[in-house]
């Protein structure tokens, strides 16, 4: 202890030599945060291919978007706030405006400037969400989400006026404003240094061109990134922290050790035990929200091998044993998804009316496939610590019923590949979608257009029409039906049996205040507060 | 000098056998730590063969309300996180463990000791082939070397002895050429040529088995090598597949529980682990010890 | 001389060649789909295509590798797409750091094991013999990584003593002004003290526990040559001349039994570089080690081909140095 408190006041000491002269004097250890991580970001651009997803953290806080969510308090004392997705506050924007028919919505922005002292312009915005709807992969895919498809649409009437003309009505439109993609570059910086390209994709990848709270002071990718405060800040509250350091430290045990001796301010990504753990021990606080529109669940496919007959899916479903997975492989990190009574709602994620019932399980087992089967059931190496027990406790369920399933525990880059052919006849996944409408859930994973997502290869019209009536309703009562309706159908058919809706788990010290849980589940500075 | 039958005068009549067993013998006794080595060898193989028949548990059973309880009267071992018995999962690894380092060191003698012999016997080309693979395997880091033949070839038992057999071949290829060179023209392999032996022939009947005493030191510290780089596969994600009892993955996976305090999960079969390649090594030095006087240490 | 190290590298380039066609094949032939992952999950078809054709993959195996060594001929070791860093910058900072790191406890392991090998060496039989030989051969028979996770737990999470495993320096130090990328090294260079100590601190434990496992050889090693020489007729006959034994064991035996020690010693360093791989998963010790593993778990070829070559390149180098040096201490070897 000794030891480290002198490095510590050695170091402090030393500090401001080392840094070059600055106005302010240099942040001390209550203004500065260290967050310890998994992996940091591979890129400064959440815009870029293939970008991870800690850099959508650097977007949030080193960006704008126009509008953010409006913050929520969160229940119980001192735990920070999640967000309402149906409700925007500005940010950029100082106000905005639906037209009468509906089919655009303009903006007034606020006075900011970047970081390099440029105002913020229209312009500006227009050339973000331009590259954003054009640059391709995800960047462009979740603009298409929100039915933002071309750069036609956004229009930049003056400096401080911007507009987007809407290509449908779509409500996810304004929300999908709300995500870390559509942040606001500053275009000049980048086309300055763009080489040629018209998107500046190299230089953005290793530089900030933001307006955000913070700056980054230093991008050490596989060590650390070190985020320095915006003190000229306009969108937002001044956040109280002036430094922040993310460390990577690859090892979950290491990270616990760290978290819970109090070298480390904050941390997230930890295994769900250590999360229960500490949140029994009191001693840290362990903030876990349960993340929107989100699922632990146990694909069949529904397209080729045993599992086309439904029959065997319903058998599956009521043979999980749903607690002791609960409790093996989530520790009680999570909201149960089985057991409903009552038909369904329109709340999404929702439990299924499926419970552990083995007699029923055996029933449609000796219906189906009298003779017994053998299978295999694929999930995520990089999952591990949550997918191996799920996937061992229910191999050990099936294997009574007459079901021999292998397990294959896929390394991360081969896990993709492995879906994308489709042939699996089980899979273990989890899947998460940023906008929180049970129709968007479902377009992703249900319908028949067999995106990546759709692991079980569903097929089924009756059900593509629902989603669509959903998706485009005219009014609350058409959407509430439709909604009812495609879930009591994957309900009967379940292709994708729910176990639990996960709980996104920060633990941190009882000094830290201020969390706040965004759809990207990345750490947002902007309002943490120390000490 | 009267004339006697030899048969007057029975003379003590060496046996070759009678000989190591004797030497062997004296070298254990004035080696307690090998003699205790060769114990707990015969000990684990006896686990290997009969520990699953005679484990309290089903080594695969779970039940997750009985998990990372501490060692206890019913659980001598305590239970892991899905509820299963340690002790159980630990007897039952040896066989997996045992069987992974003896195939790995039977396929890289076989492999390796024959080109290293074939190389050192023939020379020419066929020692020149045989030296530019050894070397360009060697170049490699061998761990990683090891990381790269699994994850290209997918995480089965027989791809973690393939790795293990090609990361070593190199070692045991210079050891039997070194060997196969010196017994090149030993008085019993040109009598063998003379009775009209082919060259195939006298290196598979007469040299190979003479580097064998030579080459069981550096097998029985491959043992033990083979068992670590398991663990250390499986460590990064690479070992055996699940819910497959193994030393190494035990490990693995208990690892992530010592900070948290249930150090049980990792420590037996560590400890099961550790004994195992502390007995393959002792047991290398004191077959050296017994096979060449000359190199003794 | 020269005509040895020339004569080596000779012998050398085909090893060379080996192992880049070797590596180019393997990082083929593993399973991963680079382009689909990389893409990230809501990746559409066009997108994982446009990823592809980037990383030039879909291009025939032959034209791959005629890109591959072109690349190469100009020192462009290609991008990781895991860090979105060019693989050379990487390297240079990197492989300070296991070095670094590697030599640290190399150094620490030869400070316990030399004088313990010549200990057994002249106590050979006793109960100290056996202690040593058991200690030794326990050091190398736990999984490094359970060694170094247990080190972490009782002295830093437990006892305290240990810094906090954050890396190579704690969170509210910064890195000397970068010269060989050696942080010991480079705070000395520009007279930094406290970042030296930051450095030393934070290099203990893992060192200790790379330590712990090079200790067996160098052990095993020490004895056995100390014994040779001890047994040797030069030693006999400074025994029979009435020198003391200190001056006989010092001065005489340990010198002439340091040669086969030397070339052990880089034989464990080199398989000590490529084996902290595991160790540096543990500490967050941003090597070369952990760059490499994490490139492999996700495909991404780069940075596991330049990390091959490299270490390839490091080992030949090394064994050269070593030869050399063997040639330096001792005229017999001269001859080459």
């Amino acid at each position: 202890m000794r030891r480290r408190t002198l490095l510590a006041s050695a170091t402090a000491l030393a500090a401001p030599a080392l840094r070059p002269a600055a106005a302010q004097p240099a942040p001390g250890r209550a203004e500065t945060l260290l967050l310890v991580q998994e992996y940091g970001p591979n890129s400064l651009d959440m815009q870029g291919l293939g970008s991870s997803q800690p850099v959508n953290g650097v977007a949030l806080n080193c960006y704008d978007r126009l509008v953010r969510y409006k913050r929520v308090p969160l229940p119980g004392e001192g735990n920070g706030s999640t967000f309402d997705i149906t409700s925007l506050e500005p940010e950029l924007a100082e106000s905005w405006q639906e037209a009468s028919d509906g089919m655009s919505c303009t903006f007034r922005l606020r006075e900011a400037a970047f970081h390099s002292g440029r105002p913020v312009t229209a312009k500006d915005v227009k050339w973000s969400l331009d590259r954003a709807v054009s640059i391709g992969g995800f960047a462009t895919t979740q603009m298409n989400a929100g039915s933002m498809e071309k750069p036609e649409q956004f229009v930049a009437l003056d400096d401080r006026t911007f507009r987007v003309d809407y290509i449908r009505k779509d409500k996810l439109t304004l929300p999908n404003l709300g995500v870390t993609i559509p942040f606001v570059f500053d275009s000049e910086l980048a086309i300055r240094n763009s080489g040629g390209d018209p998107w500046a994709k190299e230089w953005l990848k290793n530089n900030v061109a933001g307006s955000g709270a913070f700056r980054v002071e230093a991008f050490r990718p596989g060590t650390e990134t070190i985020y320095a405060r915006n003190d000229d800040w306009k969108s937002g509250p001044m956040p109280k922290l002036r430094r922040v350091i993310a460390r990577d430290i690859p090892s979950p045990s290491t990270r616990r050790a760290l978290i819970e001796r109090g070298d480390a301010d904050i941390s997230y990504g930890l295994p769900p035990k250590d999360f229960k753990d500490l949140a029994e021990a009191r001693r840290v606080k362990v903030v876990g929200v349960p993340v929107p529109n989100a699922i632990w669940y146990v694909a069949l496919n529904a397209a080729t091998g045993p599992f086309t007959d439904v029959r065997l899916r319903q058998a599956v479903a009521w043979a999980l044993p749903y607690e002791a997975i609960m409790q093996a492989s989530l520790f009680g990190r999570g909201v149960p998804m089985w057991g409903a009574t009552g038909g369904p709602t329109t709340a999404w994620p929702q439990p299924f009316p499926y419970s552990t019932n083995v007699a029923r399980a055996r029933e449609l087992v000796q219906q189906a496939a009298p003779g017994g089967l053998t299978t295999s059931l694929l999930f995520d190496a990089g999952s591990a610590t949550v997918a191996e027990p799920m996937a061992v406790l229910v191999k050990e369920a099936l294997a009574p019923l007459g079901i021999t399933v292998e397990l294959n525990k896929i390394p991360g880059a081969n896990f993709r590949g492995e879906l994308n052919k489709k042939t699996a006849p089980m899979a273990i996944n989890r899947f998460g979608g940023w906008l929180d409408w049970p129709d968007y859930f479902f377009f992703w994973n249900y319908h028949g257009n067999n995106s990546i997502f759709n692991i079980a290869s569903y097929q089924n019209p009756a059900m593509d029409k629902l989603i669509d009536a959903a998706r485009f309703a005219p009014d609350a009562g058409s959407y509430a039906e439709a909604v009812k309706g495609f879930i009591g159908l994957a309900e009967q058919d379940v292709p994708m049996i729910p176990i639990a809706q996960p709980l996104h788990d920060v633990a941190m010290q009882r000094s830290i205040g201020g969390y706040q849980f965004w759809p990207s589940r990345e750490p947002d500075f902007r309002f943490l507060t120390k000490g | 000098m009267t004339d006697m039958p030899a048969e007057a005068f029975p003379l003590p009549r060496p046996s070759a056998t009678g000989n190591l067993l004797r030497h062997a013998r004296h070298v254990l006794a004035g080696n307690p730590v090998t003699a205790f080595s060769f114990l707990l060898l015969l000990f684990l193989v006896g686990c290997a063969l009969l520990g699953p028949s005679l484990v309290p548990y089903d080594p695969q059973a779970s039940n997750s309300m009985r998990a990372l309880q501490p060692p206890s009267a019913q659980h001598l071992f305590g239970t892991d996180q899905l509820g299963r018995d340690i002790l159980s999962r630990v007897v039952a690894a040896t066989r997996l463990d045992l069987g992974i380092a003896f195939f790995s060191v039977a396929l890289v003698f076989a492999v390796g000791g024959l080109a290293g012999v074939a190389a050192g016997f023939f020379g020419g080309w066929t020692d020149r082939i045989v030296g530019r693979l050894a070397d360009t395997i060697m170049a490699f880091p061998l761990f990683v070397l090891a990381m790269g033949v699994v994850a290209a070839l997918g995480n089965t038992v027989t791809n973690i002895v393939l790795a293990t057999a090609i990361v070593n071949f190199p070692l045991y290829a210079r050891i039997a050429r070194g060997e196969a060179l010196v017994r090149r023209e030993a008085g019993y392999v040109q009598a063998a040529r003379l009775c009209g032996n082919g060259e195939m022939r006298i290196l598979l009947t007469t040299i190979l088995p003479n580097i064998l005493p030579i080459m069981a030191v550096q097998m029985s510290l491959t043992m033990g090598y083979a068992i670590l780089n398991a663990a250390g596969l499986s460590f990064i994600g690479l070992g055996v597949r699940p819910p497959t009892p193994e030393w190494g993955i035990m490990v693995a996976e208990g690892a992530s529980f010592i900070v948290s305090g249930e150090w049980w999960v990792a420590l037996f079969p560590g400890l099961a682990l550790m004994l195992a390649v502390f007995c393959f090594n002792l047991l290398g030095d004191g077959l050296r010890d017994i096979v060449d006087p000359q190199r003794r240490t | 001389m020269l005509r040895i190290a020339l004569s080596r590298l000779g012998t050398a380039v085909p090893s060379l060649v080996g192992v880049v066609i070797v590596t180019f094949l393997l990082t083929r032939v593993l399973p991963g789909d680079t382009a689909s992952y990389f893409a990230g999950p809501v990746a559409s078809p066009e997108a994982i295509a446009q990823i592809k054709a980037q990383l030039g993959l879909d291009q025939t195996l032959p034209v791959q590798f005629g890109r591959y060594v072109s690349d190469l001929a100009r020192g462009d070791l290609g991008t990781s797409l895991g860090t979105g860093q060019p693989v050379l910058r990487e390297i240079a900072t990197r492989l300070p750091a296991s070095a670094e790191l590697t030599l640290c406890g190399l150094l620490l392991a030869v400070l316990v094991a030399v004088p313990m090998g010549i200990l057994a060496a002249l106590r050979q039989g006793s109960w100290v013999d056996h202690l040593c030989r058991v200690l030794t051969t326990a050091g190398v028979s736990l999984p490094v990584f359970f060694t170094g996770l247990l080190a972490v737990y009782v002295f830093y999470f437990l006892l305290g003593w240990a810094p906090s495993p954050l890396g190579r320096l704690d969170a509210f130090s910064s890195a000397p002004p970068a010269v060989t990328n050696f942080y010991l090294i480079d705070s000395l260079l520009a007279g930094d003290s406290e970042t030296f100590l930051a450095a030393l601190s934070q290099l203990a434990l893992p060192a200790l526990t790379l330590a712990l496992f090079a200790l067996a050889p160098l052990a095993r090693i020490t004895r056995a040559s100390m014994l040779a020489a001890l047994d040797s007729d030069f030693i006999r006959t400074a025994r029979a001349s009435g020198l003391a034994g200190r001056t006989v064991v010092v001065t005489y035996a340990f010198r002439n039994a340091m040669l086969p020690v030397v070339t052990t010693l880089g034989m464990v360093f080199s398989f000590l570089l490529g084996a902290n791989v595991l160790v540096e998963k543990v500490f967050a010790w941003p090597g070369i080690g952990s760059y490499a593993v994490e490139a492999l778990i996700a495909s991404d070829f780069a940075p596991v081909q330049g990390f091959v070559l490299t270490m390839a390149i490091l080992y030949i180098a090394l064994n050269l140095a070593i030869d050399l040096l063997y040639g330096l201490i001792d005229p017999r070897a001269k001859a080459g």
